[in-house]
């Protein structure tokens, strides 16, 4: 179990414990937040669960999947710290990770 | 005004399949799509993937699962209507009249609505004032190369589309190719031709930037792009084109009078109708309790939408449930010999 806060672009935290073993982008759906698309279910097929992982963090969660960088390309304003919530991995380790949402997915 | 028993919005795996329960029982249809091909998400988003969900098909790509659903149609004649979007659907006594964006139109009992998350459409640049410059000096998709030719052409993306035109453009304009990492997604021997075309100063190489601003009036004169690091560079373009790919905006299909929620359409689960009589949805786009967005899913709503069909189309016939393997009509449709 993580809590995981996710910040929409207007600001608003949702902190929530989420499972291990579900991905982050499951934990802000499976809560309603607002905020990710995630228009093919997790299949890293689309790039409508883009997050942007705190800097701090970034470092410390799973690496990159192989094609997440080339979905990435297609997201709303990739940035260095951005990845596709769907390919992270909650764990006991990822207690207290910070994502922040872009302005919007599509 | 074509006139059909029903019209399929959306040529995906559900869509198709919907087609094929619709011509068993013995109904006509058509099928609109807004992207050039058939097969939908399987053939936009994951063409080779393996899926592993497919009752009797233990792993089948996005592509072979569309061009087994293709085959499975060959023994009907069905119309496809590919690169049009329905942008109007509008009641006409007890049918409904549908127009798309290429001036196809329709009249048909029937509306089923199988457009996974919406109709694909480019995904646009996010920087301020884009919109203006739209069609004019910005432009999503080539139609006539021709108006390059001389001109500075600005090209955004990683992919196949962004390389190819890059390569292709070059013969003729002075190419800016900008792209926000090293890595390329497009195929191996067009990534060595831009490297190619690079180093012989044919092609304009900017990795690891990002569009920042536009800059003109009526029409743009320069950009400004900006590295991970914010340095800004100006570069003099008279086109601006982005590449990155299609996503899915649900679109027109918001102002049909559905009831909406959170991008899907609600239905029931008998005929997998919508509030609006002779309008269904099946597959991704519809919502019900217990709704599994699988493609298994996809085919059981529209094997009940295609039964629900028959009696608006054919008000004065019965419905009568049969098997393929038994009745002697359905494999007379199939154009098999029956025993």
């Amino acid at each position: 179990m993580a809590k995981i806060t996710y910040i929409e672009h207007n600001g608003t935290n949702h902190t929530v414990d989420v499972q291990n073993g579900l991905t982050v982008m499951e934990g802000a759906v499976q809560n309603n937040i607002p905020g990710i698309d995630a228009d093919c279910g997790g299949g890293m097929a689309c790039a409508t669960c883009h997050v942007y992982v705190k800097e701090d963090w970034f470092d410390k969660i799973n690496k990159k999947n192989e094609g997440e960088d080339d979905m990435l390309d297609q997201a709303y304003e990739p940035k260095k710290n951005s990845r596709l919530s769907c390919q992270i991995i909650v764990s006991d380790d990822l207690d207290g990770l910070v994502v922040d949402m872009p302005e919007k997915q599509t | 005004m074509i006139k059909t028993d029903a019209l399929i919005i959306g040529a995906g795996p559900t869509g198709l399949f919907t087609a094929h329960q619709l011509k068993l029982i013995g109904l006509d249809c058509q099928i609109v799509d807004n992207l050039d091909k058939i097969g939908g998400q399987c053939i936009e988003l994951y063409p080779d993937k393996p899926i592993y969900d497919i009752p009797a098909v233990p792993e089948c790509t996005g592509e072979e699962l569309t061009n087994n659903l293709i085959n499975q149609l060959k023994p009907f004649d069905i119309k496809f209507h590919l690169s049009e979007r329905v942008d109007e659907v509008k009641k006409d006594g007890d049918k409904w009249i549908v127009k798309t964006n290429k001036g196809s139109s329709f009249t048909t009992p029937n509306v089923i609505i199988a457009g996974g998350v919406g109709s694909f459409e480019p995904r646009k640049f996010s920087v301020e004032g884009h919109e203006k410059f739209e069609n004019k000096s910005i432009l999503y998709s080539i139609k006539d190369k021709n108006i390059f030719k001389g001109k500075t052409v600005s090209i955004f993306g990683g992919g196949d589309s962004a390389l190819d035109w890059a390569v292709e453009l070059s013969n003729n304009c002075n190419v800016n190719l900008i792209h926000r990492r090293d890595e390329f997604r497009g195929a191996q021997a067009t990534v060595d031709k831009v490297h190619e075309l690079t180093k012989s100063k044919k092609i304009n190489l900017f990795t690891k930037f990002q569009l920042k601003k536009l800059n003109g009036s009526n029409k743009i004169e320069s950009i400004d792009i900006e590295d991970d690091d914010k340095n800004i560079k100006n570069l003099k373009t008279d086109y601006v084109l982005g590449f990155f790919g299609l996503i899915m905006q649900l679109g027109p299909i918001a102002n049909w009078g559905l009831n909406i929620d959170k991008k899907t359409v609600e239905v029931d689960t008998e005929k997998f109708e919508t509030n609006q009589k002779g309008i269904y949805a099946v597959g991704d786009i519809c919502n019900y309790p217990g709704k599994l967005k699988l493609i298994l899913s996809g085919f059981h709503e529209g094997a009940l939408a295609a039964r629900a069909c028959f009696k608006l189309a054919r008000p004065n016939e019965k419905y009568r449930f049969e098997f393929t393997t038994s009745s002697k009509a359905i494999k007379n449709r199939l154009g098999v010999k029956s025993d």
